[in-house]
């Protein structure tokens, strides 16, 4: 996998992150309050292993570069402060993941293919987690309407040759993507938060 | 459902009680019990039990003396004494 | 007939709990144990919960993923507390659905501390070093609490304290060796959160007129709770070269600390709903809450 893709894989993942610790304290009950921080460190932790395997600094990349040079999917860019979204954004993406770290396992790279071995692992249980509450939900209309107006979205987090594989387990039908390359007007904010207390110290300061 | 959590912290130890869950199925005991009682590595293996499973047992009769079967029911020390004087070997250990 | 029998007598009960005995969920118990027990325990469980108000936005301004990561685990580890906690007082008999409709309908407590808001970077040290310091010490006497369910969870919640004390004070560390704004930013979250600190423990109502003590739900009073704090920490804090907030703080030959009196109204004006971020925490809460309500009627249907 090339240098963008790679830097696309953690952006998703630092940003899906930050998205999801949003629900800290706030989440339906109690137990998803802690599964969901779970997951959410599992994400940073991921964003951070593929960051250090492309600089010495992985807070370098993570927090100190322009808006425009950020490699996420607009599907985790999307602000959705609301559970039925969260949910149906927790289960496509990580079925999306899925394709795309299963094909990354057999990456040319070494470090590259034990970095997404490892990451696989993990994962096990956020897929777990989210086929736990798809089969919950599925027959709730406002998750199969969120699932459905997040289906674009979904789409754009793979490249295009990995889609067919995304719609077969997803079963809904091939759509236009909601590409990457564009970011949404989500991202500015989350970015200006997320680096606030990073930017009042110059560059280099301990925290 | 309540489900009650036993967690065991090293292979060969046993299942302790740690607390309890309450969730719709399994499933859902399952997941939220991984966070409460593993998400540190902190336990090696979980038993989850249905509250209802469980057979609470607190009652005993204890009318008659049993020490019989007990460590502490024995006192030897008098007798050994005896027994090591009669022998001679009551200087010894 | 059981090995030990509780007796069911209000004196006598009071008895055997003051020479240690403990008491478990199915044991009679008089009920004015019961109520104070179940306002006590949920008063915690209120705090852990609150507890994560202040400090959720920062993990989402954390300045490194290292900080990013520890900050999240240590909030997980309170709403995990929280849940705890609550099981807790289901068992006692108050659902958890009502304790949190009576958080955010204002009807019940949560400490102090939580009701202040978080400005810096330089709270977040503070917080989870001194705030973190202050409850575990209150958490440690816990465990020799009267009623066991609830001593035996305190154990899981101390062992888990113990890393948010030493991040906390890993954060305030890297702040104090840094540059001076960084310095400055850690002296002026200790200036704004020291008097909080010293209500925290409570009035020094004495040991044997506090029914807490005397149920030995608290096996420690408020007055020793807070020696012991600043007996742990005062140092600490001075040989970073910080400065406590309070002229007349100093240790008697005798070990006792003296301290400005702290404002005791002020402690009671928070506490019973007047905090200044008390009214715009529970509302987010009860936004969220509200909003959810369909998931839990989902989920935790049959």
């Amino acid at each position: 996998m090339n240098e963008q893709a790679l830097l696309g894989l953690a952006d998703d993942e630092l940003v899906l992150g930050w998205r999801d610790s949003e629900w800290t304290g706030i989440a339906p009950m109690l137990e998803e309050d802690v599964a969901f921080s779970s997951i959410a460190q599992n994400e940073i932790g991921h964003a951070r292993a593929v960051y250090s395997l492309l600089a010495d600094d992985p807070d370098v990349l993570a927090f100190d570069r322009r808006l425009d040079e950020y490699r996420c999917a607009p599907l985790v860019e999307l602000h959705l402060l609301e559970w039925a979204h969260t949910i149906a954004r927790r289960w496509l993406y990580e079925v999306a993941d899925e394709v795309r770290i299963t094909a990354l396992k057999e990456d040319s790279d070494p470090a590259v293919a034990g970095l997404a071995a490892k990451i696989d692992r993990e994962e096990a249980y956020h897929r777990m987690h989210a086929e736990m509450w798809h089969e919950r939900l599925r027959d709730e209309p406002r998750f199969r309407t969120a699932v459905e107006e997040l289906w674009p979205y979904a789409l754009g987090v793979l490249p295009a040759e990995l889609r067919g594989e995304l719609v077969t387990r997803v079963g809904l039908d091939n759509v236009e993507a909601v590409e990457r390359g564009t970011h949404t007007d989500e991202l500015g904010p989350l970015w200006e938060e997320m680096t606030i207390v990073r930017r009042s110290a110059p560059a280099g300061a301990q925290w | 459902m309540i489900f009650e959590v036993f967690r065991q912290e090293r292979r060969g130890q046993p299942f302790e009680h740690a607390g309890s869950v309450v969730a719709p199925d399994a499933d859902f005991a399952e997941a939220w019990a991984r966070e409460q009682y593993g998400r540190r590595g902190e336990s090696v293996a979980l038993w989850l039990v249905p509250r209802d499973a469980i057979r609470d047992v607190e009652d005993w009769a204890d009318e008659f003396d049993l020490k019989y079967r007990r460590v502490d029911g024995y006192s030897i020390k008098a007798r050994l004494k005896e027994a090591r004087e009669r022998a001679g070997t009551a200087g010894a250990g | 007939m059981a090995a030990v029998e509780i007796p069911r007598d209000e004196q006598a009960f009071l008895e055997y709990v003051q020479s240690g005995g403990q008491v478990e969920t199915a044991d009679w118990m008089p009920e004015d144990y019961r109520a104070k027990l179940i306002k006590f325990i949920e008063m915690h469980g209120n705090s852990e919960l609150m507890g994560v108000l202040p400090e959720r936005e920062w993990i989402l301004r954390a300045p490194t993923l290292q900080r990013k990561l520890a900050l999240t685990a240590k909030v997980q580890d309170e709403v995990g507390h929280a849940q705890l906690i609550y099981r807790v007082v289901e068992d006692l008999g108050k659902p958890r659905a009502q304790c949190l409709a009576d958080l955010v309908d204002g009807k019940a407590k949560f400490h102090n501390v939580f009701h202040y808001p978080t400005e810096t970077w330089g709270d977040v040290g503070v917080i989870a070093w001194l705030v973190d310091a202050a409850a575990i010490i209150s958490q440690k006497a816990l465990l020799k609490c009267s009623y066991a369910p609830y001593a035996r969870i305190m154990k899981k919640i101390c062992w888990e304290e113990s890393f948010h004390i030493l991040h906390g004070r890993d954060v305030i560390l890297a702040m104090v060796t840094g540059t001076p704004e960084q310095f400055e930013l850690v002296q002026e979250a200790l200036n704004r959160w020291w008097g909080p600190l010293m209500q925290f423990h409570g009035n020094p109502i004495p040991k044997d007129e506090d029914p807490m003590y005397l149920w030995r739900i608290k096996s420690q009073g408020n007055e020793e709770a807070r020696q012991q704090f600043l007996d742990g920490y005062v140092p600490q804090i001075r040989e970073l070269g910080l400065t406590v907030p309070d002229p007349k703080l100093r240790k008697r030959d005798d070990g006792v600390w003296e301290y400005t009196e702290p404002d005791w109204a002020e402690l009671k004006h928070v506490v019973t709903g007047h905090g200044p971020k008390t009214e715009e925490r529970l509302a987010f809460r009860r936004r969220f809450l509200e909003q959810e309500q369909w998931v839990r009627d989902v989920v935790l249907a049959a």
